[in-house]
């Protein structure tokens, strides 16, 4: 099997590994730079557990090989939060019990943190089709989209001034 | 802070137009009539208060610590071969370009197991599993041999190069078949049957004579499918051996970590105290992370072999194709009533089909688990019911499905039937309940089974849930649309369930008896740690524990520290499933904190220089009754229990409880459904779905709120979309998430939920427990609903999963035909 050196930059910092050419970027992300709050949860692309933003966009890191991420930008969900502050996203969550077991959460926030990018003010049909490609089996996702909600609501309430 | 790129046109997934009409609005909460009863103030959090949960931000930031995400030096990778048939003898199997392979250390066969006796272990039901063959293969996906390698990548790479030669053989699939032993599913079984037991519960003579004397009498067979729980995270193990100082730990996804370490050291023969098994966080159970399956015996003979910790994680498809399955119950129910409705009998035949093995979890007595609840809600002189287990080729069967024991087949089995009387003699749905319920007066309750319920009022939450919906004009509304030639249903189930396992006379898992246990120790700064004998998948332990505790003793909730899943540190315990650990381990709390406060007590009184007949227990405090601010608090008095304690008391503040419950406990609920039927596609929308829940009193309504909902999607799921299907070949056909379908957010429905409150008169805070009441409430009343919106035209009963399939074949036979 071919190596390949890669550079990836991942929650901001990059990482030059040399890969497998079939490593898949979920592994890379878990086994190469032991970031394992990216989950796997299936071997079919269904479950979205894996669920990262490569280069702005969501992807399902088991179904794309970390060569292809090669002088790409991977966001996690261990960059989410920021400065010690949860995010908006994880703040709701955590407010609205969007989570039980946890093991769907990182890829669920991913789905709905790239959601928000595009669409900052979601109708609750367009926050059930965006998380509809991850799969959750505690919460019956009513939940999550509250928690979304929440989040929405908090990103798109005018920032408070300074004192 | 704005994330929207206002260059970019806001374009969403218009590609997914959507195919049904997605729910709208997020769920409702129901307000509870009867008051959460609340005792402590907020910065406390005891009893009822929606605290957060403790858990939440590890979880959050991607900090948990799952199974697969355990390290270790030197770690190996294990994969497994499996068979590609349902029956087969097994000729040879060559594993020798595989051992050429570089990184691949070695593989375990059948054989080698067989050397140190390990290639079969007991199931939790006392039966037998292969753990690999030395024969024959038995079920599509078993087992057959593992490979060891240095990465997981090449143990995947080594699977693909073992030869195994097969002696493909007839299997047997469909129970019915079985029955007539044509084809023998376990050859090293004495008895040449496939036959695994018969059982029997009630009064089958009294019944007949019940049934002889009956003006009605319906009846109906129904299959309740083979589902399988897929929680998020699979199954894994890291087996850690240590040969210096032999001690082995077992980092594994188990729901009862005590109860498989006595399994391992009676299976091995290692010593008990050498057996430390640890379960991190768990990515969901529901039941499936109970059992003990083949991958995690090889997993620790593997390093127990090779002196290295081994890594095993399931494939999804491996998930799917091999570990235990729930349900797969064929039923024949008949119910009676007299001239006037009132229900007078019931009288049940039933066949389970175990695959290979019976693989159930259920407490040794009950081999047909709690099915005997049957009765359900509902006031019959007389109930028999008649069950035979048979094995045939697919995996091994009988385990949860986010279900106490069975109770969601018996739950379906009388909402169906009790709904088809109703129709039958044209009486609305709700009013024939309401007339044939047991009585709030009645309680305790003796079933004609033998169950003592604990405490209920069925009436109560029917008509709160009937108000919730708005149920007459729902009626008014089904009639003009009928008119109309629309079809809508509305879908009642008023369940009982029977969780809370159990009183240790008659509950055991292979004879260790089933309570729980709650280990407390107080600091001296007034802060705490608690263990428990079970283990959270999701449930929220960490929080719902701190808070009996802190209703206990007034300690913050935030200061104390829960821990379970490590068996070298928590008390003995059987583990979390069937809805026990707050009627068990909860319980057990409360009673290890009374006695922490008990003997703060003697320690205040020291300190006050009073008698402690002249201290009265106030939130957080003992107090001179008369003269309250002469008071210690809860952490003064810690804080005096290792620095000033009285002289004639040991010093610390700790205790444990192993908690024996007295009986079990009787949670119920009424959930009602309305439905819109597709006449041209079948497809059936779930327009509202109220679910009022009698739980007992309430621990946290923020998670009790959670655990509903997940349980009504779980509902869902078997009601309208999952089933493990086979071909006549027993090839799994839903060995994929990509075949099996979990409901997704689109399709779980806007859940409305809400409270009556009833507490169980013998649970010290009261409690009953609720992680499964609306996994087992919410598909008959789905099912009901469906039915209901299609009697008029003949149909009597469809079974579930309701696919789209199933009702457009229903309403094309009924000569529907838009």
């Amino acid at each position: 099997m071919s190596m390949h050196e890669i550079t990836v930059t991942v929650n901001q910092a990059p990482f030059t590994r040399e890969v497998e050419a079939r490593t898949l970027l979920v592994h890379f992300l878990r086994e190469e730079l032991g970031l394992t709050g990216t989950h796997i949860g299936c071997d079919t692309t269904n479950c979205g557990a894996c669920t990262v933003i490569l280069n702005g966009r969501t992807v399902k890191s088991c179904t794309v090989f970390a060569v292809q991420a090669n002088g790409g930008e991977v966001e996690t969900i261990e960059g989410v939060a920021q400065n010690g502050q949860l995010h908006p996203l994880q703040e709701g969550f955590w407010e609205k019990h969007g989570l039980q077991c946890g093991f769907c959460t990182p890829g669920m926030i991913m789905s709905a943190k790239y959601l928000l990018a595009r669409n900052p003010d979601p109708t609750e049909e367009e926050i059930r089709w965006a998380i509809s490609g991850n799969l959750c089996r505690c919460t019956g996702y009513n939940k999550i989209v509250e928690a979304v909600q929440y989040a929405a609501e908090k990103l798109n309430a005018p920032e408070e001034m300074p004192a | 802070m704005n994330y929207h790129d206002p260059s970019k046109p806001k374009q969403f997934d218009d590609r997914f137009e959507s195919k049904h009409a997605v729910p709208e609005g997020a769920s409702k909460t129901i307000p509870t009539s009867q008051e959460i009863r609340i005792t402590t103030p907020a910065e406390i959090s005891g009893m009822g208060h929606r605290m957060k949960r403790k858990e939440d931000p590890r979880f959050l930031q991607g900090r948990g610590n799952y199974i697969d995400d355990i390290k270790l030096p030197n770690m190996l990778h294990m994969d497994i071969v499996r068979s590609p048939y349902a029956h087969a003898r097994i000729r040879n199997i060559d594993a020798s370009a595989a051992l050429e392979m570089a990184g691949v250390v070695a593989v375990v066969t059948g054989k080698d197991l067989e050397a140190h006796n390990l290639h079969w272990m007991p199931t939790l039901m006392s039966d037998t599993q292969m753990v690999l063959p030395t024969e024959k293969v038995i079920y599509y996906a078993q087992e057959i041999c593992a490979v060891i390698a240095t990465d997981r990548y090449i143990a995947a790479d080594a699977v693909e190069k073992i030869v195994v030669d097969y002696e493909p053989l007839d299997p047997v699939i469909d129970p019915f078949e079985a029955l007539e032993d044509k084809v023998i599913v376990r050859e090293d079984k004495e008895l040449k049957t496939n036959r695994i037991w018969h059982w029997e519960a009630g009064d089958a003579e009294g019944t007949d004579q019940v049934f002889a004397n009956a003006a009605h009498v319906v009846k109906q067979y129904m299959h309740i499918p083979r589902i399988h729980v897929a929680s998020i995270e699979t199954c894994g193990m890291v087996a850690n051996y240590n040969s210096a100082t032999e001690k082995m730990q077992l980092y594994m996804t188990t729901q009862a970590p005590h109860a498989i370490r006595t399994v391992f050291a009676l299976v091995t023969g290692l010593p008990e105290q050498k057996i430390q098994v640890i379960s991190p966080d768990i990515g969901g159970g529901f039941g499936g992370k109970v059992p003990v399956y083949p991958g995690y015996v090889v997993c620790a003979v593997a390093s127990l072999l090779l002196g290295k910790p081994v890594k095993w994680i399931e494939d999804r498809s491996e998930n799917l194709q091999a570990d235990s399955f729930a349900r797969d119950y064929h039923l024949e129910g008949e119910l009676a009533a007299d001239a006037d409705g009132k229900l007078l009998g019931l009288r049940v035949r039933g066949l389970a089909d175990h695959g290979c093995t019976d693989a159930q979890a259920n407490p040794s007595k009950f081999p047909a688990g709690m099915f005997s609840i049957c009765t359900g809600s509902y006031d019959l002189q007389a109930a028999h019911i008649s069950m035979d287990a048979v094995y045939t080729n697919k995996p091994p069967g009988g385990i949860a499905y986010r279900c106490s024991f069975r109770v969601t087949e018996a739950v379906q089995l009388i909402e169906r039937l009790t709904n088809i009387m109703a129709h039958e003699l044209g009486q609305d749905a709700a009013e024939f309940r309401m007339q044939n319920f047991i009585q709030p007066t009645q309680f305790p309750y003796k079933s004609p089974t033998g169950w003592e319920y604990d405490s209920g009022n069925y009436p109560a939450a029917l008509q709160k849930a009937m108000d919730a919906i708005g149920y007459q004009e729902l009626r008014k509304e089904q009639a003009e649309k009928r008119a109309r030639g629309e079809l809508m249903g509305i879908g009642i189930s008023s369940f009982t369930e029977v969780v809370g396992a159990g009183p240790s006379q008659d509950f055991d898992i292979l004879g260790i008896k089933m309570f729980d246990s709650a280990e407390i120790r107080i600091h001296p700064t007034g802060k705490a740690i608690a263990r428990f004998g079970t283990k959270s998948q999701g449930q929220g332990h960490e929080t719902t524990y701190a808070q009996i505790i802190a209703e206990e003793l007034g300690l913050p909730a935030a200061d104390i520290e829960v821990e379970e899943g490590d068996t070298d540190t928590a008390p003995y315990g059987l583990g979390t499933y069937a809805s026990r650990s707050t009627p068990t381990a909860g319980a057990a709390a409360a009673m290890a904190a009374r006695k922490i406060r008990a003997k703060a007590r003697k320690i205040a009184a020291y300190l006050l220089e009073v008698s402690e007949d002249d201290l009265e227990w106030d939130v957080n405090k003992w107090q001179v009754k008369g003269s309250p601010e002469q008071a210690k608090t809860i952490q003064e008095i810690a804080f005096a229990a290792y620095t000033n304690h009285p002289p004639e008391l040991e010093a610390g503040l700790e205790a444990t409880d192993y908690y024996n419950p007295p009986n079990l406990t009787f949670p119920f609920g009424s959930y009602i459904c309305v439905v819109d039927i597709d006449k041209g596609t079948g497809q059936v929308s779930i327009r509202r779905f109220v679910a009022i829940d009698d739980c007992g009193n309430i621990i946290n309504p923020l998670v009790v709120e959670g655990q509903v909902h997940g349980g009504l999607t779980m509902g869902l799921a078997p009601a309208m979309y999952e089933e493990m299907r086979y071909d006549e070949y027993g090839q799994c056909l839903t060995g994929t998430l990509s075949d099996y379908l979990l409901p997704t957010a689109v399709e779980s429905p806007k859940w409305e939920t809400g409270h009556t409150i009833t507490p169980s008169p013998h649970h010290p805070i009261g409690a009953k427990g609720v992680g499964e009441s609306p996994t087992v409430g919410a598909p008959p009343a789905i099912a009901n609903a469906v039915v209901d919106a299609l009697w008029h035209l003949g149909v009597r009963h469809i079974e579930i999963p309701i696919t789209p399939e199933r009702v457009w074949k229903a309403l094309r036979e009924a000569g529907v035909n838009d």
